[in-house]
């Protein structure tokens, strides 16, 4: 089918050959480049915003953003960031899973507690030698957040409860079941005054990478994320998990059963959630106790977030938000209150939705236009 | 010609898309009191225009001018105020209200926030008297067929004190009987006062009901001419530019084979009638039958029921000689089964997606796409192209979002990616909806293409010229049932019309 006879006008060039079309494609900036622009963006403001605020309350922002740098850039302020750092990469690959079906899930706060206090009972009470003992705590904490995330899936699937409401509902439930398990069954009468459960053996320990900064938990962190981006973005199951979070419908019409996907992927966000609380259970307090890790969950959504669900950009986030953890000590030494490192954070996570949501817009209408020109649709001019 | 004679006149608007075609350089002079028709093949940018004069976006450049006043519509409701009503080409009614409440919405006459409703009841019926446009105010709409529907919806422009009245494709959605009614409607308001602009591409319609023509081709607006003047060949070409490609060429040697029969096949609705009722045909290899229907009487549940969506309550489906009424969706994909689905931004296309992923969604699990557990990008991708080479989508890379590309091309794709697997069987849902007429031409030729090699199609299509040009067979749905059976040969649009109005059943069920 040939054209009518045409004549380019005003800005649109004529029709191209094949290479200029392809030149005039790769002028476009790369996907990931916009991405990492856009994010680094979004710190920028919140850092201006929380600047401001600091000037509000009678502090120097330039004094406090340089001793914030000072502080978190020594050594030992940076191993501490890639610990800090750990939970929330694994945390944040969970929500990624289900943002990547187009699931909400809110509930890895109580997916990652649920794994951890059940990894801290079934390891208390076997013996195995240490490798396998560690497996087995991880197995159990995956085989815990899984199942709670279960619920939210079958509920959804089953009865079209959605998953928001019930994974918020299941983080409470979470909280409420294990502190009635722990008061009423496990709580441990040994012979320190500490309330725990009862310590599990050295066998279930994992070392330090650097005594007393950096677990090696950092290490299974890195695995987990790699792990997601083979299985997201690479494989046949991911492909078919991405088009219905796309699009459900034209999956269905693919022959890839929605229902299925959304408890598969619920299942897997749920797994990996139940490693988040292992870098502390293993690494370090080796027995769950009330004063357990919190925030976890919604820190993982932030960071999720952050790096706009791809494996890279949440492992930077994930050690952005670590490093910030970190500086708020030495902060507070310094009279700067530590609080507005939280503020901060919160301050990031709503520049990012909406500098996300802009840009989104805006390189679609970018992607449109360029698109379009690049065929230099022709028009007909008036006889 | 005196500008105080004009309802509308619009000089050099200019509007601009990314994807589509937009309209530049267009004038356009609407006499008042008149009924004016806009013509123009689909994507010619027609309805871009009378969003344009309704107020839904701005143009870039270009003035609009109403009874002799400049206008600048920043939203329909200013264009309202100017007296511009618009009858969209997909109604936007209440279901769950009933017909006077849906007129009101909006524009509810009130004292201390309570609806006067006597005083718009007595306010319409004068407007129904004095339009000769009649509905019962107190039925739900949900009741309605598509015939009344727009009446409600031309009463709702009229209750707003519309003088103008835009019609963007009225006659699209109706049977031919409705379509003189809806004539004579027209006719009668423009008797009352009222000036009609008219959006077609069927030419017969325009010929019969319009005072003035206004061509438009390729966005821009190409001739002004009387109906008396022209011949429908000469406004077709106005139209196209070139000579009217035509789905006619039959050539087709239908085989013996049988590759899709449907015995018996009733499926439950969601209240107590069935939406399909005892639907039996048989599609022969090389044959591809047509599915005639006002849309909305089971072809939707019958496509979703064959490729496994739907689950039936009785009947089977057998896909060249095997009973597939009890496997998955993604089974019967696999023994050769392939859909062009009715909406391909809702069931086709993942358009965030780069094209290469929308070529490979169904087809993952092909052997020559996979390495393993993992997606084959590197074959997925050259497929990919040489899909986009063969059914010549416009695009300058496979990475592209499908987004980015305008609606006849994303159809194109869809079509290629569906032939691309080879299917012994197709199920073509309205395969050139809303695409323009080369992208229309270019899938037609691969269906053709595709049929001579032996495949079987089951075509459904709204479009009665292409359901009569391309079909060996046709049958007529109506109410969940086969009505009719007829070869295209005898078929008219207009004996189709009748049957699928239900007027006429050949066929018991």
């Amino acid at each position: 089918m040939s054209l009518p006879d045409t004549e380019g006008f005003g800005e649109v060039p004529d029709p191209t050959p094949d290479a200029d079309i392809n030149r005039r494609h790769s002028r476009a900036p790369k996907p990931w480049l916009v991405t990492l622009a856009s994010s680094l963006a979004a710190v920028g403001i919140a850092l201006v915003i929380a600047g401001i605020l600091l000037a509000i309350t009678g502090k120097n922002p330039i004094d406090a953003y340089s001793k914030m740098l000072d502080a978190g850039l020594q050594k030992n302020k940076l191993l501490e960031t890639m610990q800090r750092a750990t939970p929330f990469m694994i945390a944040a690959v969970a929500v990624a899973i289900g943002f990547k079906m187009n699931l909400f899930n809110i509930g890895v706060e109580g997916q990652f507690l649920m794994g951890m206090f059940f990894a801290a009972i079934a390891g208390a009470y076997v013996h195995l030698p240490a490798p396998l003992h560690v497996t087995f705590c991880l197995l159990v904490a995956m085989t815990a957040g899984a199942a709670w995330a279960g619920i939210a899936a079958v509920l959804k699937v089953r009865r079209g409860v959605n998953e928001v409401i019930a994974t918020i509902m299941l983080n409470m439930i979470a909280l409420s079941v294990i502190d009635w398990m722990f008061n009423e069954k496990f709580r441990y009468e040994g012979p320190s005054l500490d309330v725990k459960t009862k310590p599990l053996p050295p066998t279930a320990w994992m070392p330090d990478i650097v005594k007393n900064r950096l677990g090696s938990f950092i290490i299974i962190a890195l695995l987990v994320v790699l792990l997601f981006w083979l299985v997201v973005y690479k494989s046949r199951f991911g492909f078919r998990l991405r088009a219905s979070g796309l699009n459900a419908v034209a999956a269905r019409t693919a022959g890839i059963s929605s229902n299925r996907m959304i408890i598969i992927a619920m299942l897997m966000s749920g797994a990996v959630a139940g490693l988040a609380g292992m870098p502390s259970l293993l690494g370090d307090t080796h027995a769950y106790g009330p004063t357990r890790p919190d925030g976890y969950g919604f820190q993982g959504i932030a960071v999720a977030l952050l790096g706009r669900n791809s494996p890279l950009g949440i492992v930077v986030a994930a050690l952005l938000f670590g490093f910030l953890d970190s500086v708020q000590g030495p902060l507070q030494l310094t009279g700067i209150p530590s609080s507005i490192v939280q503020v901060i954070k919160a301050i990031i996570l709503l520049t990012v939705v909406i500098v996300n949501e802009v840009v989104g817009r805006r390189v679609a209408k970018r992607t449109a236009d360029r698109t379009a020109a690049a065929l230099a649709i022709p028009m007909v001019v008036a006889a | 010609m005196a500008i105080e004679t004009l309802a509308v006149q619009l000089s050099g608007i200019e509007k601009r898309f990314p994807g589509v075609i937009a309209n530049h350089d267009v004038n356009l002079n609407v006499r008042a009191g008149t009924i004016h028709a806009i013509v123009g093949e689909n994507g010619a940018g027609k309805s871009t225009l009378m969003k344009t004069l309704y107020g839904m976006h701005q143009p870039e450049a270009g003035t609009i001018h109403v009874f002799g006043e400049q206008h600048v519509f920043k939203s329909p409701s200013d264009a309202i105020a100017a007296g511009i009503g618009m009858v969209h080409q997909h109604f936007m009614l209440a279901d769950n209200l009933t017909v006077l409440e849906n007129i009101v919405l909006g524009s509810e006459p009130s004292a201390r926030g309570l609806i006067k409703y006597d005083t718009a009841r007595s306010e319409l019926e004068r407007v129904m008297e004095q339009s000769g446009t009649h509905v019962d105010l107190d039925a739900p709409v949900s009741q309605l067929g598509v015939g009344q529907r727009q009446r409600v919806e031309i009463l709702k422009v009229l209750f707003r004190g519309a003088k103008i009245l835009i019609l963007d494709e009225p006659t699209a959605v109706l049977v031919p009987q409705e379509v003189d009614e809806l004539f004579d409607n027209l006719h009668r308001l423009v008797a009352e006062g009222a000036t009609v602009i008219f959006i077609s591409h069927k030419l017969d319609e325009v010929l019969a009901v319009s005072d003035d023509i206004t061509v438009i081709r390729a966005g821009t607006t190409v001739a002004e001419v009387k109906p008396d003047a022209v011949t429908r060949s000469n406004l077709a070409e106005l139209m196209v530019g070139s000579e009217l490609p035509s789905p006619h060429g039959r050539t087709s040697k239908v085989g013996t084979e049988v590759r899709l029969r449907v015995n018996g096949l009733t499926v439950a609705g969601i209240g107590k009638k069935d939406v399909l009722e005892h639907v039996s045909f048989e599609v022969h290899e090389g044959e591809v039958l047509g599915i005639a229907g006002v849309e909305g009487n089971g072809q939707f549940e019958l496509c979703e029921t064959i490729i496994g969506l739907t689950k039936p309550i009785s009947g089977s489906i057998v896909i060249g000689g095997d009973d597939v009424t009890h496997t998955s969706p993604h089974e019967r994909l696999i023994g050769g089964l392939s859909y062009i689905p009715f909406d391909r931004h809702r069931e086709g296309l993942l358009l965030d997606a780069p094209l290469w992923e929308n070529t490979l969604l169904g087809r993952d699990a092909d052997e020559q796409f996979r390495k393993g557990l993992f997606v084959d990008a590197a074959a997925a991708r050259s497929d990919s192209r040489s899909i986009i080479e063969d059914f010549d989508v416009r695009t300058p890379s496979e990475t592209v979002p499908a987004y980015a590309l305008s609606g006849g091309n994303q159809q194109k794709l869809l079509v290629g990616r569906e032939l691309s697997s080879h299917p012994r069987v197709l199920i073509a849902a309205h395969p050139t909806r809303g695409v323009d007429i080369g992208a229309q031409a270019a899938i037609w030729e691969k269906l053709r293409t595709a049929r001579d090699e032996g495949l079987a199609v089951l075509l459904i299509s709204a479009d009665l010229e292409e359901l009569i040009g391309l079909s060996d067979q046709i049958v007529v749905m109506f109410d969940g049932r086969i009505t009719a059976r007829l070869s295209p040969a005898e078929a008219t649009p207009e004996l189709l019309g009748t049957y699928m109005t239900g007027g006429v059943q050949e066929v018991a069920s």
